[in-house]
């Protein structure tokens, strides 16, 4: 039966030659920018996010203020383990090393956590995850997106961090010349690059925790219990760290290369440390990453 | 512009052999569902389409146990059964948010969950109630479903949110945070966010729940209206009568079974009809009944009832005082869609699963 072609209508297209045509408005990049923006702005946007940044700020300042305090009469000590704190004193922008130092067993994990356990469980906590997948804005899509806002995250944590104490450490102690800790002395320019270079290995360790937090967010749709999680997690890793018997596993810890950023410290930079460091944060992403997209794209969604 | 549901621009000429679906605007009562002019799993004449869907939970509980649906293009089919019958199930699977233990499904005449990615861009859906970032206001929420859509123009997108909002009343409210929005502000929020670009089809689950009569029938209206546009709507309820006026086919589930699909008046007519006859001497009229051939007559008070069967009425009655019965009143008794529905997906609350 010979149909003349009818009305015009929404419906009238035959299905699949309507659907395979699509509505192709922008390109692929495009579109996965705009997508990759709204969800940046929402991240960045949100008040409890820029709180935490606020609060991450907060501490670069007091540690200042504390060093300087307790360096006063004497002109040194008070540092403990703290290797970089003699030189404080002498030179500023050692804050920006203390800080990173402190704040890496902790407050810049727990902070990060936040944003990677929230991602995908956040989502499905709202409900607003079905909605997404309806759209449809992808899995694989989704997934790539929130990882990226993550990461841009992390980023942004690590150089609040270092830019806070940075302007700090000037305006509290003399700033200068930086001596290393091989004790080559080196401009300060060059010293402020090496500190771009230890924000941009630190950035590389938090992107890594929010892999593990993004796969960990796959799992559950209660935003708070991966952020526990993750934060627990950390906290194992580190203690494990710290115990002789474990000194076995400790390299392939998670966390055990946070600190060598002081590789970056050295003339020549310990370069074999520090790739030991950026070949573990690559595995714990590559294996969490790959774990929350094997989860993701084949599990209901039930919230 | 505010015409949300600007025609899609689709290829210039189809494939040939495919043929243009049901074409008036409008709802198609006349094709009966699974209509066979078609060849099987590229039929474009169906909306949705599924074939032994099944959902089997891992704790062995069967959510959706072998449904065929067929939901013919420009209906609007009700999608009924109880709370807990499977419907959302189902609705998950054809979405491509939850994966079918077994069978087929389609949308559009795209495989699902496969053809997400192309088929999706044409559906809109509200999915078990309204969800939203309760700390943005309406407007930045339907944006960010937007900017999720690589199919959706970014140029347009301003435009096309207002109509959205413009289209379900809520413009005013735009800027109002979600959190602060009444039930029926979130439902049509929800159904604003399924008209952002234009569709084929619309699939609402439930979206009268919770709602006072008012907004129960200014979602009626909304239905009305889209499947005016010539739409598709795939509306589940758990309440026939919330539906009933706005359906041209249903399909019944219970516990996890389709018991029902077709047109609507094809529901209707599985009532079997009963002749009630009120008369002074009622023993004697039920005997005549009986001797007609009519099973099981009841008498209750001065009323005899049976099934009518294939008989005529205007026949039996003129029977009957042929048979020197004094017929006081004579008539039909359909049961309402109601009963129909009730006696399809059982009593109240069906615990027994």
């Amino acid at each position: 039966m010979a149909e003349a072609p009818v009305v015009e209508s929404p419906l009238a297209g035959p299905g699949s030659a309507a659907l395979a045509g699509g509505r192709p408005a922008v390109g692929p990049v495009r579109a996965w920018l705009r997508f990759f923006r709204s969800e940046l702005r929402q991240v960045f946007l949100r008040r409890r996010n820029l709180l935490l940044l606020a609060v991450v700020a907060l501490f670069p300042i007091l540690i200042g203020i504390g060093l300087r305090l307790s360096s006063h009469p004497h002109g040194g000590g008070g540092g403990g383990g703290l290797s970089f704190v003699t030189q404080l004193t002498g030179n500023g922008i050692f804050l920006s090393f203390i800080a990173l130092t402190v704040l890496l067993t902790l407050v810049m994990p727990v902070v990060v956590a936040v944003v990677a356990g929230d991602s995908i469980a956040g989502e499905a906590g709202y409900g607003t995850l079905r909605y997404l997948l309806a759209v449809p804005a992808g899995r694989t899509r989704l997934l790539a997106v929130k990882y990226g806002v993550i990461v841009v995250y992390a980023v942004a944590v690590t150089f609040v961090v270092t830019g806070v104490a940075l302007a700090t450490g000037a305006a509290l102690f003399p700033i200068g010349p930086v001596t290393l800790l091989s004790g080559t002395t080196v401009s300060l320019a060059e010293g402020i690059l090496r500190l771009v270079l230890v924000s941009l290995y630190v950035s590389a360790a938090m992107a890594a925790l929010g892999a593990i937090g993004l796969a960990i967010s796959t799992l559950t749709e209660h935003a708070i219990g991966a952020i526990a999680a993750l934060a627990i997690f950390v906290v194992a890793s580190e203690v494990a760290d710290q115990v002789p018997q474990f000194a076995v596993i400790q390299p392939y810890l998670p966390t055990h290369w946070w600190n060598s950023f002081d590789a970056l410290l050295r003339v020549p930079i310990d370069s074999s440390t520090l790739l030991k460091g950026l070949l573990s944060f690559a595995v714990y992403l590559l294996i969490f990453g790959s774990f929350a997209w094997a989860r993701f794209t084949t599990a209901d969604v039930t919230s | 512009m505010t015409d949300v549901h600007a025609g899609s621009p689709g290829g210039p000429a189809g494939p040939p052999g495919a043929m243009a679906g049901p074409a008036a605007p409008g709802r198609d009562t006349a094709r009966p569902a699974g209509d066979t002019a078609r060849p099987a799993g590229t039929d474009t004449a169906l909306a949705v389409s599924t074939t032994g869907l099944t959902k089997r939970f891992r704790g062995g509980q069967v959510a959706v146990d072998h449904i065929d649906l067929a939901v013919p293009r420009g209906s609007v089919y009700g999608f009924l059964g109880p709370n807990g019958s499977g419907k959302t199930t189902t609705i998950r699977m054809l979405l491509g948010l939850a994966f079918p233990t077994s069978g087929r499904a389609e949308l559009l005449g795209v495989r699902m969950p496969e053809g997400t990615v192309q088929v999706l861009p044409h559906v809109g859906s509200l999915i078990e109630g309204p969800a939203f970032y309760p700390f943005l206001n309406g407007r930045d929420n339907l944006a960010r479903s937007d900017a999720a859509d690589r199919t959706a123009d970014p140029h347009t997108a301003a435009d096309r949110i207002n109509g959205a909002l413009d289209r379900v009343g809520l413009l005013a409210a735009a800027g109002k945070r979600y959190r602060n929005y009444s039930l029926g502000m979130k439902q049509r929020l929800a159904i604003a966010a399924s008209l952002l670009t234009p569709r084929q089809l619309i699939i609402l689950d439930e979206p009268t729940n919770g709602l006072d009569p008012q907004g129960t029938r200014e979602v009626r209206t909304l239905i009305r209206e889209i499947a005016g546009d010539g739409i598709t709507v795939f509306v589940s309820s758990h309440l026939l009568a919330e539906v009933e006026q706005v359906c041209s086919h249903v399909g019944v589930m219970r516990t996890g079974r389709l018991v029902f699909q077709g047109p609507l008046a094809e529901l209707r007519q599985t009532g079997a009809a009963r002749i009630r006859v009120e008369t002074a001497d009622p023993v004697a009229a039920a005997a005549v009944l009986q001797k007609l051939g009519l099973p099981e007559p009841l008498v209750a008070g001065d009323e005899v009832t049976a099934p009518l069967g294939d008989f005529a009425a205007e026949q039996i009655c003129a029977d009957l005082v042929h048979a020197g019965i004094g017929v006081r009143g004579l008539g039909v008794v359909s049961p309402s869609l109601e009963e129909l529905f009730v006696g399809l997906t059982g009593e109240g609350y069906d615990l027994d699963g």
